[in-house]
C-alpha cells in the first residue's frame, strides 16, 4: 500500500487547483441525469470532420447556400427599423401570435387543422423534445421509439432518466406488429409507456418513410394501449417526389406534433414549434417558462416576415433539388464503390442514408480508420439506447456538393476494405460482450455545428 | 500569476488542432495555454497546423512558437522539422528526439537499454499476424506476456485505441479496434500498481522534475472518458506514495528525459508497481494542457503558474534561436 508522505502536506491536492484556475468539483456533486453527459472518444474523432481535408457523410447540418441573404438581409434592417422595440423586447411563453397562424398554414399542407392557440412556439423543436419530456417522463419511465432513432430525441430521455425501447422498422417504417408486440410485452410486465415517440417521413438516421396505410394502425394501437403519440417531423416537406404524407396529426388530435424551420429555412434562428392537444397546453407552456420565459423574439418576426414576404414553397422546392441531387450522387457513388455485403435504403426525401455494412464490421471501432482516411461517418450504436447498431452508419448527403460526396464514399469504400481485410486475419471476431449503453459514454454522434 | 506586471512582451504562436485523432484534446490544450500566455502579458496569437501555417509565420513572425498539438504531426517531429527549415525558435523538444520519443516501441527500447524499467513488449504490424497466422502470433504473446494484456496503438496519445484484454478470446476484436487507430499494435505486460505521472520541465539552469501525479480514474481505467470528464479522475499531487519512491519518480523522470534527448519540457506516465519499482509506459514531449491534464496539475501543485513557466520556456527558445 502506498504510505502517504509526511512532506509539505500545505502541497497535497486531491483535485487539481490554485492559483487563477478553479478546482474541479468531484463527480458526486452533479445529479445522476448527468452521468452520459461525459468526454466521449468518438465525439472527440468528429473534431477532424470540421476540417476542409475531411470529406464528413456525418453531420446533419443543412445546406443554406440556396437562401436569398440579399432579400434577408434587407428584411432584417427594417425588421430593427420598424419593429425593434417589440422585435428587441420579452415576449409571450407560447410565441408570437402572428406566427403561431402561419405554422397552422404551414401544417395544413400535411393536413393538419390546428387552432393557433394550440401552438408553443420553442427554441427549435429539439427545444419541444426536451420540454414534452419533461412533462411527461419521471426518471425510470419507459419510452418506445423506432429503433434506430434520432439521437436529439434519445438524449433528452436520457436527461430525464427514461428508459427507451426500440421498435423495429422495415422498409416502410414503424412495423405495426412490432409495436404491439413491444406493448404487450411491456403490458405483461405491468407497465405503460408514457408514449411513442416517432419520425414518420425521411427518418433520422433511417431515411424511411412510415406507409400511409400503417399511419391510423400505429395510432389505434397506442389509443388501445393508453399510450400517447409524439410525431416529429422536421423533413416532411422535404420528400423529393413532391409528395407530402398525411401527418399522424391530421388523423388523432391527440397526438403531440413537432415541427421547425430548420431544414425549410433557417437552422440558426432555432424556430420550431409543438402542436399539443389543448389539455397539455398549458403545462408546456409554463414548462417553456421556466426553460427559457420565451422564445426569442426577433428570430420569431424574421421568421414571420420570411413567411409572409417571401415565396418560402419554392425555396423548398429549391432545397429538395439540391437534396435529391445529393442523394443520387450517395446513392450512385455507394453502387460504385462498396465492397460485397453493404446494403442500404433508397430514401425520397430528408438527409440521410442508412448503410448496413458486411457482418461483423464494428462501424464504431471503424471510425478511426475513417478519420484517417480523411472521411467521417455517424456510426450506428449512437442512435440505439441498447447498444445495437454497431453493423449500420448514417451518411448525411445534406451538406458536401456532389463531387465531394462521390469522393467521401470512394474513401469510405477504402476503409472498408481495409477493416475486413483486419478482420480476415483475426478470423472476424465476435465481440464478447455486448457494447455498453449509451449512458455514460457521452455523445457518440457530431454536434449540430458539425457539417 | 505571481505579480501584477506583466512578465513577458514577447509574441507567441500557439499552434493546436491538427489532423490528428487527437484534435479535440489540442484545441483544449491551445485554449488553456494561450490563455494563460495572455494572462502574464504574451501577445498570442492561434493558428491551426493547416495549409496557411507557414504563410502565418511569414507575414507575422512570432518571437517563438508554443506548440499544442498532439498526436501525428505535433509529436512525430514534423511540425518541429518544418519550423526548423524556417529558423523559428519554438518551446519543446527537437525534431529527431521527437522521432524518437513518438514512436513508442523505439522508446521503450531505448529506456529499456539503459536499464530503467518499462513493462515488457512486443510491438507488431497487421502484416505480421496476416502473415504468420494471428491465433498463432497471439498464443506466443499471452504465454510470453500473460493476461491481462496492454494494447495501444505504437503511435498516439490520450487512450485513443488503449484498451486492457482479460481474456484471449477477447482478443480479437480488440486488436481490430486497436489496428483501427494505427498499423502497429504495441502489447504491453499489464503493470498493477499505483500510476503517476511525472513532469519535467526546464525553467532554470538545469531541468527538474514536478512533483508525481498520481492518477485515481473513478471507474478504475483511465480511458478518454477518464482523461477529460472534468471529476471523473481524482488527482492526487503529490501522489500518496512514500518520500523515497517520490524521489524515485523524479530522478526516473529525469534520466527518461535526458536520455531521450527531450527539451524543455515533457512528461513521463508510469505504474508503480506492487514492489515499487518504476515502470515507465511511455514519455510525452508535447503533454496536454488542458482543465484536466496532468501537466498543469504539477504546475498548479508546485506553486507555479502555467503561463510564466511557458513565459521563462519561451526565453530559452529565442535565446536559442
Amino acid at each position: 500500500m502506498p504510505v502517504p508522505s509526511a512532506a509539505d502536506p500545505e502541497r497535497r491536492l486531491p483535485v487539481p487547483g490554485g492559483g487563477a484556475h478553479p478546482a474541479v468539483p468531484p463527480a458526486e456533486r452533479f445529479a445522476a441525469r448527468t452521468a452520459g453527459m461525459t468526454a466521449s472518444e468518438i465525439r472527440a474523432l468528429f473534431a477532424v470532420a470540421s476540417r476542409p481535408e475531411v470529406v464528413s457523410l456525418a453531420g446533419g447540418m443543412p445546406n443554406l447556400a440556396a437562401l436569398p441573404l440579399d432579400a434577408l438581409s434587407v428584411e432584417v434592417a427594417d425588421l430593427v427599423a420598424r419593429e425593434g422595440q417589440v422585435a428587441l423586447q420579452y415576449g409571450s411563453a407560447q410565441g408570437v401570435p402572428a406566427l403561431r397562424e402561419q405554422i397552422c398554414e404551414v401544417m395544413r399542407l400535411e393536413g393538419v387543422n390546428a387552432d393557433p392557440n394550440d401552438v408553443v412556439v420553442t427554441v427549435g423543436s429539439q427545444m419541444a423534445l426536451d420540454l414534452v419530456t419533461r412533462i411527461y417522463c419521471d426518471p425510470g419511465d419507459v419510452v418506445l421509439a423506432e429503433g434506430p432513432s434520432y439521437v436529439g430525441a434519445l438524449g433528452s430521455f436520457a436527461a430525464y432518466q427514461a428508459r427507451v425501447v426500440h421498435v423495429a422498422m422495415d422498409a416502410d417504417g414503424l412495423i405495426p406488429e412490432a409495436l404491439r408486440d413491444a406493448l404487450r410485452t411491456l403490458g405483461a410486465q405491468g407497465i405503460t409507456p408514457k408514449f411513442l415517440y416517432t419520425i414518420p417521413n425521411f427518418h433520422n438516421p433511417a431515411g424511411v418513410t412510415l406507409a400511409v396505410e400503417r399511419r391510423s394502425e400505429v395510432l389505434e394501437i397506442c389509443a388501445e394501449y393508453g399510450v400517447a403519440v409524439i410525431e416529429d417531423n422536421p423533413y416532411g416537406l422535404l420528400g423529393f417526389s413532391g409528395r407530402v404524407y398525411p401527418a399522424l396529426r391530421s388523423m388523432d388530435p391527440g397526438v403531440v406534433y413537432l415541427g421547425s424551420f430548420s431544414k425549410t429555412f433557417a437552422s440558426g434562428l432555432r424556430v420550431g414549434w409543438a402542436l399539443v392537444p389543448p389539455a397539455v397546453r398549458d403545462r408546456l407552456v409554463l414548462a417553456a417558462e421556466s426553460a427559457t420565459l420565451c422564445p426569442p423574439s426577433f428570430n420569431q418576426m424574421l421568421v414571420s416576415r420570411y413567411l409572409e414576404g417571401h415565396d418560402w414553397r419554392s425555396q423548398i422546392k429549391t432545397f429538395t433539388e439540391v437534396y435529391r441531387d445529393r442523394r443520387d450522387a450517395l446513392l450512385s457513388a455507394l453502387e460504385t464503390y462498396l465492397p460485397e455485403g453493404c446494403s442500404w435504403n433508397v430514401p425520397d426525401g430528408g438527409f440521410y442514408v442508412w448503410l448496413t455494412v458486411p457482418e461483423g464490421v464494428d462501424t464504431k471501432a471503424m471510425l478511426p480508420r475513417a478519420v484517417t482516411a480523411r472521411v467521417a461517418y455517424a456510426s450506428g450504436t449512437g442512435f440505439y439506447a441498447d447498444g445495437l447498431g454497431s453493423r449500420q452508419l448514417r451518411l448525411s448527403y445534406c451538406y458536401p456538393t456532389p463531387e465531394r460526396i462521390t469522393e467521401g464514399v470512394r474513401r469510405l469504400a477504402a476503409v472498408l476494405e481495409a477493416e475486413l481485410d483486419v478482420m480476415r486475419t483475426f478470423g472476424s471476431p465476435v465481440r464478447s460482450a455486448s457494447p455498453p449503453p449509451a449512458v455514460g459514454r457521452g455523445p457518440q454522434t457530431p454536434s449540430p455545428d458539425t457539417a | 500569476m505571481t505579480q501584477n506586471a506583466p512578465v513577458s512582451e514577447r509574441t507567441v504562436a500557439v499552434l493546436a488542432g491538427g489532423l490528428s485523432h487527437e484534435r479535440e484534446v489540442s484545441l483544449r490544450s491551445g485554449r488553456r495555454l494561450a490563455g494563460a500566455l495572455r494572462a502574464v502579458g504574451v501577445t498570442v496569437r492561434e493558428w491551426d497546423a493547416d495549409a496557411a501555417l507557414i504563410e502565418h509565420l511569414r507575414a507575422d513572425p512570432p518571437d517563438a512558437v508554443a506548440i499544442a498539438l498532439h498526436g501525428g504531426e505535433g509529436e512525430n517531429g514534423a511540425i518541429q522539422a518544418v519550423l526548423e527549415l524556417l529558423g523559428v525558435p519554438f518551446v519543446g523538444t527537437a525534431a529527431p528526439a521527437c522521432r524518437r520519443a513518438w514512436d513508442k516501441p523505439t522508446a521503450k527500447a531505448e529506456l529499456a537499454r539503459a536499464g530503467l524499467d518499462t513493462p515488457d513488449w512486443v510491438a507488431l504490424p497487421h502484416a505480421t499476424f496476416r502473415e504468420l497466422g494471428a491465433r498463432r502470433v497471439l498464443d506466443a504473446m499471452v504465454e510470453r506476456l500473460g493476461l491481462p494484456l496492454m494494447l495501444k496503438p505504437d503511435q498516439g496519445g490520450s487512450a485513443l485505441g488503449a484498451q486492457v484484454v482479460g481474456t484471449a478470446e477477447d482478443l480479437p476484436a480488440a486488436m481490430v479496434s486497436c489496428l483501427a487507430y494505427a498499423d502497429t499494435v504495441l502489447a504491453e505486460r499489464f503493470v498493477a500498481g499505483t500510476e503517476v505521472a511525472v513532469s519535467v520541465v526546464h525553467d532554470g539552469p538545469e531541468p527538474r522534475a514536478l512533483p508525481p501525479v498520481e492518477v485515481d480514474a473513478k471507474g478504475g481505467v483511465y480511458d478518454y472518458t477518464a482523461r477529460y470528464t472534468p471529476g471523473a479522475t481524482t488527482f492526487h499531487c503529490p501522489a500518496r506514495l512514500d518520500a523515497g519512491l517520490l524521489e524515485k519518480l523524479q530522478e526516473t523522470a529525469l534520466a527518461a528525459h535526458r536520455l531521450l534527448g527531450l527539451r524543455d519540457l515533457s512528461r513521463m506516465d508510469a505504474v508503480v508497481d506492487d514492489e515499487g519499482r518504476v515502470q515507465i509506459l511511455e514519455v510525452n514531449v508535447s503533454p496536454g494542457l488542458t482543465d484536466t491534464s496532468l501537466l498543469p496539475t504539477a504546475v498548479d501543485a508546485a506553486g507555479r503558474d502555467l503561463g510564466e513557466l511557458y513565459a521563462a520556456l519561451v526565453e530559452r527558445a529565442v535565446e536559442r534561436g
